[in-house]
Order: C-alpha cells, then structure tokens, then sequence
C-alpha cells in the first residue's frame, strides 16, 4: 500500500526582497494511510510551509511530492485545486466557515466545486450526514455566528470530510477553543482516525499533540524529531476525567 | 461548476447588502430609464410627424416652380412660376404610375360672409385634390368637372374658415366673398389639423384652380402640381420620369439645372425627422454618459467587495474553487446588478414616458427592440466592469487569502 504522503527532497525557497528564505530544506517523508502525526515546532520553523505545501497550497520548490500516489509537485493553479477538492479536508485555526451561510450550505460548498456534477439532492444527504458525523445534524440550519466555537470547528470537520478526502489536514484545529472543547475536538479526530482517516495536524501545544500517534518536530526548515507516540493520551477518558472533576467540584461545598 | 447555482450565489450576495446593492444600481437605473425616456419621445415626436406627413395624403410627390439649387438668381420653391396646366396634364397622361394630377395655386385673401370677415388661404385645385389628400367633406360635395372647365364661382371652405365666418351653422349654400366676388360655398371639410409646418390646414378655402387663375389672381403660373403616384414602391421611379418630362418640356439643355423641383411625400418626411432625429441623438447620448458613469459605480463596489471577501475567496479556493469558479462568481454577480438595474430601469422610463404623455401631452411611443436594446446593453455593461473586479478576485493566491485579516 502506498503512502498517503510521500516527500522526496523537498524544499521551499522564498525570495524576500534581495535574500533567498529557505523555509523548508530537503525534506524527506513518509506518511502512511491510517497515521495520526502532528507537526511541532515554533514559528518560523518551517511549519506553515510545510502545511501549505502538504495542502497542495503551494507548490515545492524542489524535489518530489507524491499524494495518495499522485506527483503533485508540477500540477497547475487548477490542477491543484482538484487535487485540494478530491484528496485533501481542510481545518483551519479559525474555523474559516462562510459567513451568513447555514452549517449545512457550508459544508456542501466542497461539492459545488466538484468537478464531477452531483445532484443537489446527493448534495444535501451527504452534507447532512457528514454533519450527523461530527454529532452536529441538528444544527444544520445554523449560521456560523449563531454556534460555539466547538460547533463551528465541527462544521469545518464535516466540511473536510464531505468530499471523503485521503488526508485530513488540520491547522491548530484548537487554537481558537477552550481547554475542553480541545479535546472533544480531539475526540473527534481519533474516532476519525479509528474509522482509518489519516491526519495530520499542525499544533504548538504538546498536550494536543500527545492525542497523536506520531509527533514530528521541525526547526528551521528541518525535521529533528521524528517519533512515536509512546503514551497517548484518549480523548474519550480526558472528557470522562474533565466530567467526574467537574462533579466532584459540584459537590464541594463552597 | 454550474450557472444556476452561480446565479443564486450572487443573487444572495446583493441580498446581504441591499442598501448598497440599491444604490449601486441607482446609475444604471437612471440611465436606462433616461435612454428609455428619451427613446420614447423621439419616437413619439417623430410618429407625430409621420402622421402629418400621411396627412398630405398618400404616394404624394409634390412638383414646386423654381428651385433653390438653380444657380444664379434663387428664387424658392413656387416662386418664378415655371409650371403651367399644360404641364399638369402632360405628366398625367405621360408619365405611367401617375393616378391623378392638381394643379395648385396659392394665395392670401380676406374673406367674407355676412358681417364676418377673415384671413385665409386660398387653394386653386382640381377636384381630384381631396380624395389624393384623403381629405373628405363633412357636408356638400366637391368639384365636378364642369365647374372647373366653366371657372365656377364656388368654393370649399375649411373648418377653421367655416367657424369663423359661419359660427357653428353648417356653411353649404352660403355665400361668401373673396376679394369682392361672390362664391357660392358648395362643400365643408372635415378638421386635418395642423400641417408639418405648424399651420393650420383647416384655415383655407378651395376653389377650382381655372376659376382661382381667372377670377382670383388673374395668373396662368401654378406655384406647384401634386401628384398621386398608384403604387409607393414606384414614386422613385415616376418622380424620376416627372423630372425628365418637365426638363424636355421647359427646353432645359443637359448640364443646365432644373426650373423646378421634385419632392415626394418621403423626401418630405425624412427632412422633418432628420431633426428630431438628431435630438433624440443628443439626449440618448447623455444618458449613455449616465450609464458609464453608474458602470464606474459598480466596479467600485466590486473592487470594494472583492477585498471585503478576500477570506471569502481564499476559502472557496482552499477547497477546490478554479480560478475561473472565482472570476464567473464576481462577473455573474456584477451582470446581475447590472441585468436588475437594467430591467428597473426599463420600468422607470416607461413610467417616465407615459407620465410625461399623461401630464405634458407630449406623445410618447418606446419601440420594443429599444427595451432589449438598453437590456443588453446594461447587462454589457455588468461584463464590461466587472470583469476587472472579478479578474482580481481570481488572481488571488490561496495561501494569502486565506490568510488576510
């Protein structure tokens, strides 16, 4: 079986002004179906880059970029958009849900620009369920600005998983979300990651990335770090221990 | 990616800005309406003067003496008294196409009835004159045969003549003075209205041409013959023939211009709308500025809206939208505004132009093609200017987009 992510000697140079940035240097790796990795790292490590160059954003400077088994390293503006529409789910930071617009109309948004025609009534089903996934069908007619930041995060998800993606790519998914809506965040990815999704996540945070499998940390356009998860921490038991702190704190009287 | 849906993406898009949506559209709005308006009163102006026009009767071609292009001395149209009978009756039995010849003469008197008196003009015509005119008496009959060849001592008198000099009795079997010699009124015509000059057609009274030469003006020179051609497609034809004929009978040698001139009902016609032609020219022509300016007025807003949703933008393209998906949204966005203001603006002129009818009486008539016209091209207009907008919007980088605060 294939990787999902194969980078071959990949860089990324940028020209700022009259000096050449080398955010990303030789970069080799393997990234397997079913794999849950984080990318670490401070800022200007190499991270973002290496987000919007696995997101089929931007394109590498040089080496090889094989995606789901597609070289994607010379693929045009819109040649990349199909790939980003067909392989690729994204989850960004902010949410980046279309304003004024339902929960159930933004995650359709993916289909509207399928390449192939689907019918709406297709469309509609497979939103809906994709919403129902991420336990958030009932609010479906929700515009963004009527849900917590936890729901709009899931109405990114179902939006990412709309198109049945071979990546999920996810950008500091719990930078904008409190401590427990983190981890139901997270005890959304490793359900999906259980039903054989393949994800990657860009995260500062260790605690976070301790819900993945594999942790990889870069510094200045290079991977130092490249390691298995040893104690992973579950979501599912993270909530169940938030709940029982949350009910003994009931019962202290104050 | 499909239209309709496209369609109903940039329909909810005006939606969410309607104020701003309203007053972009303003400019187009007033300036189609104002193309419309304008449209409707030249046409009007100019379906009034084809009305007089089809009132000086029908496949007319008028013959004057004298010509303004004669070299030399010019003398206007009946002025040297060229044309004589013989030459009204050449051309009706020589010249094949031609139906019925009057020979016309024309002058001012004072004429009388009674204790009455008035100004009129006065006609010398044959009594084929009203029916070439389509002009048909109310009471009374016309000219018989015998009364031109006897110069009969009667008259046809206007409607206008009629009321000044008679009130509201019927004037038939009355007699009224011309230039002292007592005419017998034999017929009354029906109102025609005003003629393309301006004049009042009714003001007249009509005598048999011999009798106007003999007992009138005591001159043998027609100031001008009218001319019934049978069929319209012929009149290029036979007014060639007349010109012809009258060249030969006048001894006019090649190379040397014409003692008279030649006008059909049409040459007629096209001089009279060439000006209001012209005016409706002008006006459509600032209004048209009106609608460039209310184009520069939506590229505007979709310069404005096109950084206002730059997010927008980068996240469409973050999950599979082309370039193109992009610029079709901007550009079928701007047609839309564009497209709606045309269609509200086809209502505000149309409104103009019956509200300008109704309270000015001014005559207004906005041809159908007019309306598609000022569709189209305000739907052109959403193309032409939003094309840049939207050409912006799709040169976006997704990764800055994205990104933009």
């Amino acid at each position: 079986m294939p990787a999902v992510i194969h980078l071959d000697a990949v860089s990324k140079t940028y020209q700022s002004g009259d000096v050449e940035v080398h955010a990303v240097r030789s970069v080799s790796l393997e990234i397997h179906a079913g794999e849950f990795v984080a990318i670490m790292g401070a800022s200007g490590s190499g991270k973002s880059s290496m987000m919007n160059m696995l997101g089929c954003l931007d394109r590498p400077t040089s080496g090889t970029y094989l995606l789901d088994g597609i070289d994607v390293s010379k693929l045009d503006r819109n040649q990349l958009a199909d790939i980003r529409n067909q392989k690729i789910g994204f989850i960004f930071q902010g949410f980046n849900l279309l304003a004024r617009t339902t929960a159930l109309e933004n995650v359709e948004l993916p289909m509207f620009y399928a390449r192939r025609d689907i019918p709406a009534k297709e469309q509609r089903e497979r939103a809906m369920k994709a919403l129902e996934t991420v336990g958030i069908g009932k609010r479906s007619d929700h515009h963004p600005n009527q849900l917590s930041g936890g729901q709009q995060q899931r109405v990114a998800i179902a939006r990412a998983l709309v198109n049945q993606p071979a990546l999920l790519l996810a950008d500091e998914p719990t930078g904008n979300l409190d401590s427990r809506t983190s981890v139901e965040i997270m005890d959304a990815f490793q359900d999906l990651n259980n039903q054989g999704m393949t994800i990657v996540m860009v995260t500062h945070e260790p605690d976070i990335a301790a819900y993945t499998k594999r942790n990889i940390v870069m510094r200045d356009g290079v991977i130092v770090t490249d390691k298995a998860v040893t104690t992973r921490t579950s979501a599912k038991e993270e909530l169940r221990r938030l709940d029982e702190e949350h009910a003994a704190a009931q019962l202290i009287p104050s | 990616m499909k239209l309709g849906p496209t369609f109903r993406l940039a329909a909810r898009a005006l939606r969410r800005n309607k104020m701003r949506s309203l007053l972009t559209m303003l400019g187009i709005i007033i300036g189609v309406g104002a193309v419309i308006a304008m449209v409707g009163i030249g046409n009007g102006a100019r379906a009034q003067v084809e009305a007089q026009i089809a009132s000086l009767g029908q496949n007319m071609i008028l013959i004057f003496s004298g010509s303004t292009t004669s070299s030399g001395v010019r003398t206007g149209y009946g002025g040297s008294g060229t044309l004589k009978i013989d030459d009204a009756m050449a051309i009706l039995r020589e010249v094949p196409g031609v139906v019925a010849v009057s020979p016309e003469i024309r002058s001012f008197s004072q004429v009388a009835a009674g204790n009455q008196n008035w100004y009129s003009q006065l006609l010398g015509e044959s009594p084929e004159y009203f029916d070439m005119r389509q002009w048909p008496l109310t009471s009374g009959a016309g000219f018989t045969d015998q009364e031109v060849r006897a110069a009969a001592k009667v008259v046809i008198i206007g409607k206008t003549t009629a009321t000044q000099l008679f009130g509201t009795a019927d004037p038939v079997g009355q007699i009224i003075r011309i230039k002292n010699v007592p005419f017998m009124v034999t017929g009354l015509l029906k109102s025609k209205g005003m003629s393309l000059m301006g004049n009042d057609q009714d003001d007249v009274a009509i005598v048999p041409y011999t009798t106007a030469m003999k007992r009138l003006t005591g001159d043998t020179k027609l100031r001008s013959i009218n001319v019934q051609a049978a069929i319209a497609d012929d009149i290029p034809q036979v007014q060639q023939q007349i010109n012809a004929l009258l060249r030969q009978r006048h001894g006019i040698t090649p190379g040397r211009d014409d003692d008279f001139t030649v006008r059909s009902q049409q040459d007629i016609a096209e001089m009279a709308t060439a000006q209001s032609k012209i005016m409706t020219l002008l006006l459509a022509s600032i209004a048209c500025v009106s609608l460039v300016v209310g184009g520069i007025g939506i590229m505007n807003i979709m310069l404005v809206s096109v950084t206002e949703r730059t997010r927008e933008i980068g996240i469409r393209m973050a999950v599979g939208a082309h370039g193109r998906d992009i610029l079709m949204q901007f550009l079928i966005e701007a047609v839309t505004l564009s497209s709606l203001s045309g269609a509200l603006g086809i209502g505000l002129g149309f409104g103009t132009s019956s509200a300008l009818s109704r309270f000015m009486g001014w005559p207004t008539q906005v041809p159908l093609i007019w309306v598609g016209v000022a569709f189209g091209v305000s739907a052109l207009i959403g193309v032409g200017f939003g094309l840049y907008p939207a050409w912006k919007a799709a040169a976006l980088d997704p990764i800055d987009a994205l990104r933009y605060e």
